[in-house]
């Protein structure tokens, strides 16, 4: 088995890429690929949270990186699927500890026994987040409809063309996907926020999906349940279109129009 | 641009005869011949023809030549069925040759080795050519070259040439032509959206650019040293 690195990236802090890497690798597990989640962000852990597994984490990234616990120590089985698997970061280190080397051997350990590989990579463009992007062979590009966060990726984009290592030895360039987060059709409507076109225009690299702004994603986070795992939230089945889309499918986009009221709603004043 | 550095062109030239010079009389006779056309010999550029001088010939000689021409507002440019002795001398004396299908005469003594490569095709002018969108943080310089970008730039970029910029999609980051100081360099753009544009120096800024511009195919160019943006 060989497995694939997919980083989740975006430059600009709290436009979702935590989320995203919890939703997506939920959506490719629940679709029956063996799939483990990194925690990239070093002193900023998350994920765990996100995950629902802060409780059980004993061993982290960084202890398998400095050789202190091997792999299955640090790795944690999720809960509510069987293919998911998520591997935490250390609150009190910082990103120096990420040493490319170490990284480098531990996620070639990790494709032997994996489908897939989501790391979720800090914010900014230091070594955090260059070390997250570095061994990618996919990168799902995170952004916001607005006009700082479309600009953050766009410099994240050149990134991944010139300092990913693909770039650095010639192969085949970083597949680049997009993912726009927090879209509000309402918003976008009243001209608060980019169109779906206008970002595409700007970046011009594949959409891979839109996920509507949606309360179901701060309920997801705080009960650390990926939000896939809500069948009835737009933004889990935004999520899963998306993964749907990353491993081929066409599928129509969704959730573009703002809801519509219903009838009771209308009569009954503003919900 | 680049293409047009070498140009042919036809002009009239004095040839005055290298045995004349040694003429007593030679001087009076120029003098009284350009008193009847002064414009027609100001500045005029003269030949000196060595047919059947062979004795003329030393670079001392030439450096005289050329100073009796001076004072009378002639100036010497080259000479004329020189023999090999005489090009040589010449050539020092930093004269071109005439002769119709003479040899250059060399311009020092110093010679340059012959070149053992073979002569390759002919030069183009030089152009970069980007096919990838520029990415917001990313510099592109094409030094002493035009630039030609088939993507978009972005906001936040910065594409640099010495000669013209074209871009064959939105140009939303910076642009700056004519780095080097060429006046005559020219932002060619299929959408203007940019930060800044400039051209040798001088500069306008998004907000300065004509509103009634941004979002077309435009040209840009210095015209009186200021930069003017004009519809495709």
């Amino acid at each position: 088995m060989a497995g694939k690195v997919i980083v989740l990236t975006s430059g600009k802090g709290g436009v979702g890429k935590t989320t995203s890497a919890a939703a997506i690798a939920a959506g490719l597990a629940l679709r029956g690929h063996r799939t483990v989640v990194i925690d990239f962000d070093v002193g900023l852990r998350n994920l765990d949270l996100i995950m629902g597994c802060e409780r059980r984490v004993v061993f982290d990234f960084i202890n398998v990186i400095n050789g202190d616990a091997k792999l299955n120590q640090a790795l944690i089985k999720d809960k509510r699927n069987d293919s998911l698997f998520i591997f935490p970061t250390s609150q009190t280190r910082d990103k120096d500890a990420l040493k490319r080397d170490g990284v480098e051997r531990v996620l070639e350990e990790l494709k032997d026994s994996f489908d897939y590989i989501v790391c979720d990579s800090p914010a900014g463009i230091e070594h955090g987040a260059l070390t997250a992007m570095y061994f990618a062979d996919s990168a799902i590009i995170v952004t916001n409809p607005e006009v700082s966060s479309v600009r953050d990726s766009d410099r994240i984009i050149g990134l991944l063309a010139s300092k990913s290592r693909r770039a650095e030895f010639n192969l085949e360039p970083v597949a680049v996907h997009l993912l726009l987060a927090r879209y509000s059709p309402e918003r976008v409507r009243k001209g608060e926020m980019l169109t779906v076109e206008d970002v595409k225009e700007i970046l011009s690299i594949p959409l891979l999906g839109v996920i509507p702004e949606s309360e179901s994603v701060l309920r997801a986070s705080n009960t650390g349940t990926p939000v896939v795992f809500d069948e009835e939230s737009p933004a889990g089945r935004a999520y899963h279109d998306a993964v749907a889309r990353f491993l081929g499918e066409q599928r129509e986009l969704r959730f573009l129009q703002p809801e519509r009221r219903s009838f009771f709603r209308a009569l009954f004043g503003r919900a | 641009m680049a293409g047009n550095l070498v140009q042919g062109a036809v002009f009239t030239v004095i040839v005055v005869r290298a045995g004349m010079l040694r003429d007593p009389a030679f001087e009076f006779e120029l003098a009284e011949q350009i008193r009847r056309s002064p414009r027609f010999f100001l500045n005029a550029p003269v030949v000196l023809d060595l047919k059947d001088t062979a004795e003329f010939g030393r670079e001392a000689e030439f450096a005289e030549a050329r100073e009796i021409l001076h004072r009378h507002t002639l100036t010497l440019i080259g000479v004329q069925n020189a023999t090999p002795a005489q090009l040589e001398a010449a050539g020092s004396a930093g004269l071109a040759s005439f002769a119709p299908n003479a040899p250059q005469p060399s311009r020092r003594p110093v010679r340059e080795p012959a070149s053992k490569t073979p002569p390759g095709p002919a030069a183009a002018a030089k152009t970069r050519l980007v096919t990838q969108p520029v990415r917001s943080g990313t510099q592109i310089y094409a030094r002493g070259a035009d630039l030609v970008v088939t993507a978009a730039v972005s906001p936040g970029a910065e594409i640099i040439a010495d000669g013209n910029i074209h871009v064959y999609g939105a140009l939303r980051g910076r642009a700056l032509a004519g780095a080097g100081g060429d006046v005559d360099a020219r932002i060619f753009c299929s959408r203007l959206e940019a930060e800044l544009v400039s051209i040798a120096g001088r500069y306008l800024v998004s907000e300065q650019l004509p509103p009634e511009q941004q979002g077309f195919p435009v040209q840009i160019a210095l015209v009186d040293e200021r930069l003017t943006v004009t519809r495709n």
